[in-house]
């Protein structure tokens, strides 16, 4: 029996889309989203990607990766080298976004294959060293310009960014609520009891990690052909960390809560930009704030759904 | 919300309430455009320049240092105007390139006449197509890396970003003049080089170095690579002492250059050490140890020694400003700043105009006399310093013959 695809929360799901999306265009043409806030979007969208494709591997399969910034490297990097080979346009980066696709595709496969046998800790420390040594390869690297790095044209607008940020959400969302997604569910809840299910853990947790590394790939791409500089320096250990915090500040296992943190962080960040001095120190204070009341997160693990909308809006309507 | 939780929240802007009582005892870095407008007199026009720094973060130190160069220089000009002519507008970019490109674009939309900024190469990089397309003119006072004002800074031939500017010589250059200088003052025939492979800057200087060595007739016997962080070098060092050679060039910052050189001397190496202005700090002779600083020279595009009158005023201002020496830095910024400053009373904000009187300009600094060639890169001599006992003692002018 073939399901139905076209439900009423699918049909919200693409107004929504379509309705942000003209929504953006129409406040960019009278001028209300300036050229700053546009950049500011840029990495938001950039941001978010990499969080919904790290809450993946950590906060739905709940294995502890510490190297995405490794992966979003591979990306950047790809396109790079592409963009400086074949000239600056938008066919190269589509090119260099297939390369580093399945660059980071057999790297994560490389990678994932022993170390997700660790568990908790180790896996942390194994991924963590994986990612250093990307970026120090990059380094040495004489078509990567070493510590150099690259400077690239701009080549990409909010609207590539914006369909990337779309079809990586349902990507992540799509594989989450499918019969594997579920397995890495249980793997993330009990991974003895999971196993004596007979649930193949390994291989789930290998599945949720290439394509969190494919997706961090992808944002990697994005960065590179929009903020005309790539160095080693940019995808240290630092970003990674960047990354996880955004994922632990909305809750791990929510990709509203992915999507609510990378924008509150980016509004934060700008917002303050005009008090350099006391900027950090208002963001960590911020962020220790956050872990003091609600150490899950902003929303947990909540998650916005047209459905359960639908289910109150219906109720109400039954009981009047 | 519990009793403990609510203590703990307490504490922590208490915390924050001393943290920030601290931070304010610095000089004010935030935006300062409104509540002046009154002390402009009447059809006077003001200009906005933006101060785009490393304030926080990994090269905190470069970026603070230029920061108060520049709001020296802007200090002084508005003394000299006699109401706020130019007025600062302030941004850090945290020693991030993402960052540089919205603060790029924050300043472009913000209406500045110029940037001074940022201090690293790749932040500049990152802001320099932005700025260049807004018609912004950016004066770098540090940004070393060659080739960076082209668009394509691997491809020699591309185009020369039109408003971007520097104001120190670039790596290659620095490496070259230290070649000629080994060869002619120092009587040098054979070299070992000793760089850092992580780095951009030491790549670019050991390149050079070796090019210009080997076209005056040197030899370069050997290169050996540390990485950024090393603290323990017997091993090269011990290897590199049973060569036969006459100098032996650092390329790096004075944290490894510093260890090196006082492990080389502890080792028995009595040869020449030469390097760039990587050593230019005050912990190089904390790290090195005065004793072993004999014999050292290095290049760099300032010094105490020998100042002239217009350098002496500058350090002069400076100390009773902010009460502390200058650092290269702070003299490369208070430069760039007054050449931004120049290039405005000449031509005002036109950009084109203000363009072309900047290009054509012949300046005479704090950090030497120099126009600009066809790359908006100063031509100006490097500095050779040699140190004794630790202590700058000499300084003489070279340039690299081609």
């Amino acid at each position: 029996m073939a399901k139905n695809r076209f439900t009423k929360t699918n049909f919200l799901w693409l107004l929504l889309i379509i309705v942000s999306y003209f929504l953006i265009n129409l406040l960019i043409n009278i001028g209300i989203i300036n050229k700053v806030y546009q950049t500011v979007m840029l990495t938001i969208g950039i941001n978010i990607i990499l969080a919904i494709s790290l809450n993946l591997i950590i906060g739905i399969t709940g294995q502890f990766s510490l190297g995405h910034a490794g992966f979003m490297s591979i990306g950047a990097y790809s396109t790079g080298v592409i963009v400086k080979q074949m000239g600056g346009n938008l066919s190269s980066v589509f090119i260099g976004m297939a390369v580093g696709i399945l660059l980071s595709s057999i790297v994560a496969l490389i990678v994932a294959i022993p170390t997700l046998r660790l568990k908790g800790d180790y896996l942390a420390i194994a991924t963590l060293g994986f990612g250093e040594i990307i970026r120090i390869v990059i380094q040495n690297m004489k078509i990567t310009n070493g510590a150099a790095g690259l400077v690239l044209p701009k080549l990409l607008d909010w609207k590539l960014v914006f369909l990337f940020l779309v079809i990586s959400t349902f990507i992540v969302v799509a594989f989450t609520n499918s019969a594997p997604g579920r397995a890495c569910i249980s793997v993330r809840e009990d991974e003895i009891a999971s196993e004596t299910m007979g649930i193949n853990t390994t291989k789930y947790k290998i599945m949720a990690f290439v394509i969190g590394a494919i997706l961090a790939s992808i944002a990697g791409t994005l960065y590179a052909s929009s903020f005309y500089v790539i160095k080693p320096d940019n995808f240290s250990f630092n970003k990674s960390i960047d990354i996880l915090v955004i994922v632990v500040f909305g809750g791990m296992g929510s990709y509203t809560g992915s999507f609510v943190s990378a924008l509150l962080i980016g509004i934060l960040n700008t917002s303050l930009q005009s008090f350099a001095d006391i900027r950090t120190i208002i963001y960590g204070a911020l962020l220790v704030m956050i872990m003091i009341f609600r150490p899950q997160g902003i929303l947990g693990n909540y998650e916005f759904k047209f459905s359960n909308l639908l289910k109150r809006f219906n109720k109400k309507e039954a009981r009047s | 919300m519990n009793f403990k939780k609510v203590i703990k929240s307490a504490l922590m802007f208490g915390l924050i309430a001393s943290l920030a009582a601290c931070s304010s005892s610095t000089p004010s870095s935030t935006a300062t455009t409104d509540g002046q407008a009154s002390t402009v007199p009447d059809g006077q026009e003001t200009y906005k320049i933006g101060l785009h720094y490393e304030m926080t973060g990994a090269v905190a130190d470069y970026g603070n240092a230029e920061l108060k160069g520049t709001e020296l220089a802007i200090k002084q000009a508005n003394e000299a105007a006699g109401y706020e002519k130019y007025v600062s507008v302030t941004y850090d970019n945290k020693s991030d390139s993402t960052e540089a490109v919205t603060i790029a674009t924050t300043l472009a939309s913000d209406g500045v006449v110029g940037v001074v900024g940022p201090a690293t190469s790749g932040a500049s990089a990152a802001s320099y197509q932005i700025l260049n397309d807004a018609q912004v003119i950016v004066m770098s006072p540090s940004a070393t890396q060659n080739n960076i004002t082209l668009s394509d800074p691997n491809n020699k031939d591309s185009d020369v970003y039109d408003y971007v500017f520097r104001i120190c010589f670039e790596d290659s250059y620095q490496g070259a003049a230290m070649a000629q200088y080994a060869v002619d003052s120092l009587k040098a025939t054979k070299a070992v080089i000793y760089g850092d492979t992580a780095s951009d800057y030491s790549k670019g200087l050991m390149e050079a170095f070796d090019t210009q060595f080997k076209n005056i007739g040197g030899e370069i016997i050997a290169t050996e690579y540390y990485t950024a962080g090393d603290t323990d070098f017997s091993a090269v060092l011990t290897n590199i002492k049973g060569m036969d050679f006459d100098v032996l060039y650092i390329a790096g910052y004075y944290n490894e250059a510093g260890l090196i050189i006082k492990q080389a001397k502890e080792m028995g190496i009595e040869k020449v050490i030469i390097g760039a202005d990587g050593f230019d700090s005050e912990s190089l002779v904390e790290l090195a140890g005065a004793d072993n600083l004999n014999d050292v020279y290095y290049t760099t595009a300032y010094t105490t020694v020998d100042a002239s009158e217009a350098l002496q005023a500058f350090i002069e201002a400076y100390k009773a400003e902010y009460n502390e020496d200058p650092a290269m830095f702070a003299a490369l910024a208070y430069d760039a700043t007054n050449v931004l400053i120049k290039g405005i009373e000449e031509a005002g904000s036109d950009p084109a105009a203000l363009q072309a009187a900047i290009n054509a300009i012949d300046f005479s600094g704090v950090t030497g006399d120099f126009t600009f060639d066809e790359t908006h890169t100063p031509i100006k001599s490097v500095l050779v310093v040699s140190l004794v006992d630790g202590v700058q003692s000499g300084a003489e002018f070279v340039s690299p013959k081609e």
